[in-house]
């Protein structure tokens, strides 16, 4: 079991493997621990086994081996107590269609043991603060997606959970209800709700949580807080829109160029130098910048640079 | 196990099957009453007035009682197989399976579910029966308590079908080519003394038989059975059924990867 002395883990697990009844081995031993009040990413390419590690967590999937403890319960031998402190929001709308919004929220209120007032109070507070109070009697099939994934984190926190695990809750959520979403989701880990985040928006990831772990193929292979994982970055690629066209790319020391049209540069930086050196050296030429960005995500640079990693010895496997 | 959690969890279960029940009343409510109120008009009135007595009385008064049990029991497991199979196929089955409830929880709230629809449904066609016939209860007890656990019994099989299920044909596999043929030959509209002693022998293996002849002795005081031997049969098929679906739930049996 992965521990760190002295502070309280969320969630650890020991060596847990999935083998499915096809033969697919889902986890091959993952090793990760989450520590109490982190906003933690859990990223990985499709068919990693992120889903099935949430699902063996949260009981929905039975384990093939290893352990898991939920704030020091092992779900082998105390899981209802463990089960007790999470919230799930998994990644499939698994609403009872036909039921009021608000008894979607009630009864899950109901299944955690909540007495009927206090269950109605927590529904009545989780409604609005997701904003769908004033749909509570509609049926949730009438709800749009964006409304349905919010309804599913009002459902998993009804039971005010220490460990709340969302597996892609803005996975075709528009961009302005993604960002109030974030919002949301940063002021529940504020007031100390751990908070577990499964995404294929790495700009989601970054921007929200504290660590993160990177699963590919059933293993872990990135596990560290998200500045110790941006830093192994080593090169980043600026796009810079220019005032004036240019008919070549100019050479710049320590960068490399490549125009990409007559007013847009792209520019390589490299670990040695920095944003003055590029800007004093565009200066001396003259070239007036509009604006600058990053050409990609940090986190998803360096995402798709270790799962490629992969696929390259992949590739040299098979000889191609 | 937290015995205060899993009481408010079962109670929220029962809550939302009536609402359920209530909420699709025609699905559920509507074609019992009409299918028995056809088998009071045709088989006890048009028919029944020419075959006579059975067992001492008029047949249309010998019938209600099986017509009562086929509904409880028909209604009992259709409630359970259809909602958990529904949970199940919507996946909002899940919300039970990560709450910290017991599954003998998910059993008994599904199960009550059942009982409470078998028996709503039982009411309404005993009150359609009293408008066909004379029916006095004579043992109060036994009419009851073969009532509620006949209810269990089916509630339990229909559970297991669900928990197997796949598909939505196979939830109505075993009422069409299970459960309706026994409950026909159960006794409901005859009794097995008119049989050839070697069906009457084949008749016995037939649990929905003493189902109905204790319900009918409770209310006629007449019965095929021996009625000790109704209730072993009752509780032996509860005691077993339960424990299967316990089982079934803790493998993940359908349910679980």
């Amino acid at each position: 079991m992965v521990t760190i002395p002295g502070l309280m883990q969320a969630l650890s697990t020991s060596n847990l493997t999935k083998t499915y009844a096809n033969g697919n081995q889902a986890l091959k031993g993952i090793n990760f621990s989450v520590e109490a009040g982190d906003f933690y990413a859990l990223l990985g390419p499709n068919g990693a086994g992120k889903t099935t590690a949430i699902g063996i967590i949260s009981s929905l999937v039975n384990k093939s081996g290893g352990e898991v403890e939920i704030f020091g319960h092992n779900i082998d031998t105390n899981l209802e107590a463990a089960k007790s402190c999470i919230g799930l929001v998994p990644q499939e709308i698994n609403l009872n269609l036909w039921e009021s919004v608000h008894n979607v929220v009630l009864n899950q209120a109901g299944y955690y043991g909540l007495a009927r007032r206090l269950a109605g109070a927590r529904t009545e507070k989780y409604l609005r603060a997701l904003r769908l109070w004033d749909r509570r009697d509609d049926q949730a099939r009438s709800l749009s997606g964006g409304m349905k994934r919010r309804l599913m984190i009002a459902r998993a926190l009804v039971h005010e959970p220490k460990l709340l695990i969302l597996d892609e809750p803005t996975a075709g959520v528009d961009i302005e209800i993604r960002r109030s979403m974030w919002e949301f989701l940063r002021a529940i880990n504020a007031a100390g709700t751990t908070i577990i985040l499964t995404t294929h928006y790495l700009e989601e990831a970054e921007s929200l949580c504290r660590h993160v772990a990177i699963i590919d193929e059933g293993k872990i292979i990135e596990d560290a807080p998200m500045s110790t994982v941006l830093r192994k970055l080593q090169r980043e690629v600026f796009v810079l829109s220019l005032a004036e066209p240019l008919t070549e790319a100019p050479e710049l020391n320590g960068f490399e160029t490549v125009l990409r049209d007559d007013c847009e540069l792209e520019v390589d930086k490299g670990p040695a130098v920095n944003l003055n050196d590029l800007f004093a050296q565009l200066n001396k030429r003259n070239i007036e910048v509009v604006s600058l960005r990053n050409k990609a995500n940090r986190l998803e640079e360096l995402f798709m640079r270790l799962v490629e990693k992969k696929q390259d010895g992949f590739k040299e496997m098979v000889g191609q | 196990m937290n015995v205060a959690l899993n009481l408010v969890a079962m109670k929220t279960i029962v809550r939302k099957e009536i609402v359920r029940v209530l909420r699709i009343w025609v699905q559920t409510i509507v074609p019992p009453a009409i299918t028995m109120t056809l088998y009071f008009i045709i088989f006890g009135n048009l028919i029944g007035r020419r075959i006579g007595t059975m067992d001492g009385f008029d047949y249309m008064q010998y019938i209600a009682p099986g017509l009562i049990m086929m509904s409880v029991i028909t209604n009992s497991y259709g409630n359970v197989v259809s909602s958990f199979f529904g949970a199940k196929f919507g996946r909002h089955l899940e919300e039970m399976l990560v709450s910290p409830m017991s599954n003998a929880t998910i059993i008994i709230g599904h199960v009550a579910g059942g009982v409470l629809r078998g028996v709503l449904v039982g009411l309404l066609v005993t009150i359609i029966a009293l408008f066909f016939t004379k029916l006095e209860v004579r043992h109060p007890f036994i009419t009851i308590s073969i009532v509620l656990l006949s209810s269990v019994v089916f509630a339990l099989a229909g559970f297991i079908n669900a928990v197997y299920a796949k598909k939505f044909d196979d939830i109505s596999i075993v009422p069409t080519f299970v459960l309706t043929p026994l409950t026909y030959l159960g006794g409901v509209f005859y009794s097995i003394s008119l049989l050839p002693d070697f069906w009457q022998k084949v008749s016995l293996a037939n649990p929905i038989l003493y189902m109905v002849n204790a319900f009918r002795y409770g209310i006629l005081g007449t019965s095929d059975i021996d009625i000790g031997t109704a209730y072993a049969i009752l509780l032996i098929f509860v005691i077993v059924l339960f424990t299967a679906c316990q089982q079934l739930m803790h493998r993940g049996v359908g349910i679980r990867e």
